[in-house]
């Protein structure tokens, strides 16, 4: 994609130049900033705490599964650890992560355009965001909730502690933030993008996003509306799933599934966009096939909506409704495959390069097509009912949703931290710690697919001690893990101060957002860049004067 | 951003008309979220009307149709002044946008204190669910579970209607102030299109809950 902006290379150290992070050094600067990257980092403070709390839950009570007895932990304290990791790690980590970090970040300079379409509105989703993530922990930490992140009823409206009730509405709160922000990202992918930029010639990171925007819009709603049930069961005692009054606990699971099973879209294909740009860029070709990748992001948020039935084959649902969605859910599995087969053929003759962000993206093609096959075990009833509630389908969507997602935010993270930061990262630390979080997260959940084939269910405090060997290599992945997560995290704040200064396209990649200034200016570009090539046009000479074939610095690992 | 940057261009778009699409596609895309929002009740409500048909008649003969049918005339005719402060907004007539803003937010009220009067009416006659709930006959436990979706979808829509008189306060005095005029109306449009769907909620959940079954 090359155009007629300014696009300085002049390494002038980050600071010292007027851009978006010079714009003002108080702090109402930050917390009143309507600027889309600001937004977009106090999202990513926000998140890492959120990340390191959820984290800390989950080191807990892998700690405590050391040992058949559970001897570290009371049952109830591990029944409250393990709901605060999902509820976190769900709610305020994973379906945020990519959109409101990377989304906000980058979709408006992606599209050449000063700020998202709705900027107040925009800042307004992260007080939202922090008013549920607030209130939710608040409930967690001051009191404990066991219910589950699933919030299953007639548990939930009527056995479990009040303090459920809070969590409730924080996760009611925090969907108005995703709404907001899905919301801005349409509106602004419809009206404003630059002149020249076609649909197909957004990045397919654009469209990944565009078909988030798509879930979330049409899924939220639905679990708020299924979240406000339970609220007024609980508390005004009107009966809605109370089995004692004709209610069904299973429309609850019916409501709350049409938003969670997408959701789980909403936290993955933001990571297919990021992995579609990575492996763009860091094997020098055009992507193989652009539109398939494109309309199969559109086709998984469609067919995503039709496969919740999947999680209830075992509750007493009708067995001909279970046909169905066992069918469409192996059906999902189609454009997921096509995504896959044409990164593939992406890198077929490419010139591959391994660094960190690409060991990211190869550790996301690996993992996740692991949690996917796995996955085709789950959607088959036969198979399901032996696996259902047991490790294997915790393995199976800790694949998904760690290998996918959190694989591709990592791997996105690393690709535009010089463009956010203005500063690289340290190169071979960051290929150590990718390696280091690769081999931990595979000796925490491989063995997890052995225990629940095993018959573990999840969800359990103690075991027979049969399955001891499995939860000690477990918990030992898990630290592993836990290590590489904070070696990133020393780097990278390490790398604010003290990282090489980045330029205007370390990568040589070819995307619009690469045309600014790293870190961009507040309008993000000087002079409205006019487009005339898609984002992947790497057999199209460059125009700019900062992107040199060959690439400037390439280190092969 | 040139010296075509009126006042009324937020700093983002390169022209009115960009914005003005914006903020049309905005709101679209929010009633949508809000279709789905409801949807999740009339899921409910229809799972549990073909679980329980006779509880559900029997339920809605307790509801008052003279009051429910007031009501939704009420609403109708809120929409129409509605739709007129929109057209005061596109031909720069001040007075009459004061004047439509202030009247349908008096109708919305109207349709509010009728509200009120109902449940009142349900709560004296032990209707509201709860340990206090009392109906007669085998069918009682389903009949409260009516009257859970009576109050629940009524609450939501009195909600909205509750956010939608704050809206409007804020769009009376912008509108009193002269804001809005033939080159910059998007916000009186938008309202007007919220205020609306609201409206068109209730004209569902009038026959489903007050007409359906009684014969």
């Amino acid at each position: 994609m090359t155009m007629n902006t300014v696009a300085t290379d002049n390494p002038v150290p980050a600071g010292s130049e007027k851009h978006y992070l010079t714009n003002g050094h108080t702090l109402s600067s930050w917390l009143f900033t309507v600027d889309h990257k600001r937004i977009g980092i106090l999202y990513l403070i926000s998140l890492v705490v959120f990340f390191l709390l959820g984290g800390a839950a989950a080191v807990l009570f892998r700690l405590d599964l050391m040992t058949p007895a559970g001897d570290l932990l009371r049952s109830e304290t591990y029944n409250k650890l393990f709901t605060m990791h999902g509820i976190v790690m769900i709610f305020f980590f994973l379906i945020p992560s990519i959109p409101a970090v990377l989304g906000n970040f980058l979709l408006p300079i992606m599209l050449g355009t000063r700020d998202v379409a709705f900027p107040k509105l925009n800042l307004l989703s992260w007080y939202v965001f922090m008013a549920g993530g607030l209130l939710a922990l608040f409930a967690i930490v001051f009191g404990g909730v066991d219910s589950g992140w699933t919030f299953y009823t007639p548990y939930s409206t009527m056995y479990a502690n009040s303090n459920v009730i809070l969590a409730v509405c924080g996760a009611f709160i925090a969907g108005f933030s995703s709404i907001m922000t899905a919301l801005n990202f349409v509106v602004t992918i419809h009206k404003m993008r630059a002149p020249g930029l076609t649909w197909f010639r957004l990045p397919l990171f654009v469209w990944a996003m565009y078909a988030t925007s798509l879930v979330v819009l049409l899924g939220t709603p639905v679990v708020a509306i299924t979240l406000v049930m339970i609220f007024v069961e609980r508390l005004l005692h009107f009966g809605i799933f109370d089995p004692a009054l004709g209610g069904d606990p299973v429309l609850f699971q019916h409501l709350f599934w049409f938003y969670s099973h997408p959701a789980v879209y909403i936290m993955i294909l933001p990571s297919m966009g990021v992995v579609s740009e990575l492996i763009s860029a860091f094997s020098r070709r055009r992507i193989y096939g652009y539109k398939f990748v494109a309309y199969s992001s559109l086709a998984i948020a469609v067919i995503g909506f039709f496969v919740w039935g999947h999680h209830m084959f075992v509750s007493s649902q009708s067995v001909y409704a279970g046909l169905i969605f066992s069918f469409l859910t192996f059906f999902v599995a189609v454009p997921t495959a096509i995504k896959i087969l044409n990164w593939t053929m992406t890198l077929y003759k490419g010139s591959v390069s391994l660094q960190a962000p690409m060991l990211y993206a190869f550790g996301f093609l690996g993992l996740f097509t692991i949690g996917g096959m796995t996955g085709l075990f789950l959607s088959t009833m036969a198979t399901d009912i032996h696996l259902h509630d047991t490790y294997f389908v915790v393995a199976h969507f800790h694949y998904v949703m760690v290998g996918g997602g959190v694989m591709g935010f990592l791997g996105g993270l690393h690709f535009w931290w010089p463009k956010m930061t203005g500063r690289m990262y340290p190169e071979g630390w960051a290929i150590f710690a990718a390696i280091v979080i690769f081999v931990g997260f595979n000796l925490t959940f491989f063995p997890q697919f052995q225990l629940g084939y095993h018959g573990m269910p999840r969800r359990y405090h103690e075991y027979a001690s049969q399955f001891q060997i499995l939860h000690v290599m477990s918990t030992a992945g898990a630290s592993i893990l836990g290590f590489g997560y904070l070696i990133m995290t020393g780097y990278l704040i390490w790398s604010l101060k003290f990282g090489k200064v980045a330029g205007s396209n370390p990568w040589g990649a070819r995307g619009l957002e690469w045309e600014t200034t790293s870190p961009p200016p507040t309008e993000n570009f000087l002079v409205t860049p006019v487009v005339k090539h898609e984002a992947y046009a790497y057999d199209v000479p460059s125009e700019t004067s900062d992107v040199q074939e060959p690439r400037p610095e390439q280190h092969n690992v | 951003m040139s010296d075509s940057h009126p006042s009324h261009l937020a700093h983002q778009f390169d022209h009115v008309e960009q914005q003005r699409q914006a903020s049309t596609m905005g709101i679209w895309l929010f009633l949508i979220t809000e279709i789905m929002f409801f949807g999740g009740l009339f899921t409910g409500y229809i799972v549990y009307r073909t679980m329980y048909p006779e509880a559900w008649t029997a339920g809605s003969h307790e509801l008052d149709i003279a009051l429910g049918g007031f009501n939704t005339a009420v609403l109708i005719f809120s929409s129409l002044t509605m739709a007129l402060a929109v057209h005061a907004a596109q031909v720069s007539n001040r007075r009459n946008q004061v004047l439509f803003i202030a009247a349908t937010m008096i109708l919305g009220l109207v349709f509010l204190g009728v509200k009120v009067v109902e449940y009142s009416a349900k709560f004296e006659h032990h209707l509201i669910p709860g340990p206090n709930f009392h109906f007669p006959g085998d069918i009682g436990t389903h009949v409260q579970l009516f009257f859970s979706f009576y109050f629940t979808m009524t609450g939501m829509h009195a909600v909205h209607m509750i956010i939608g008189e704050g809206i409007m306060l804020w769009l009376l005095i912008n509108a009193a102030k002269g804001r809005y005029h033939k080159d910059y109306y998007n916000p009186v449009e938008v309202v007007g299109l919220y205020w609306h769907f609201v409206d068109i909620v209730w004209i569902f959940l009038f026959p489903l809950l007050y007409l359906i079954g009684r014969h």
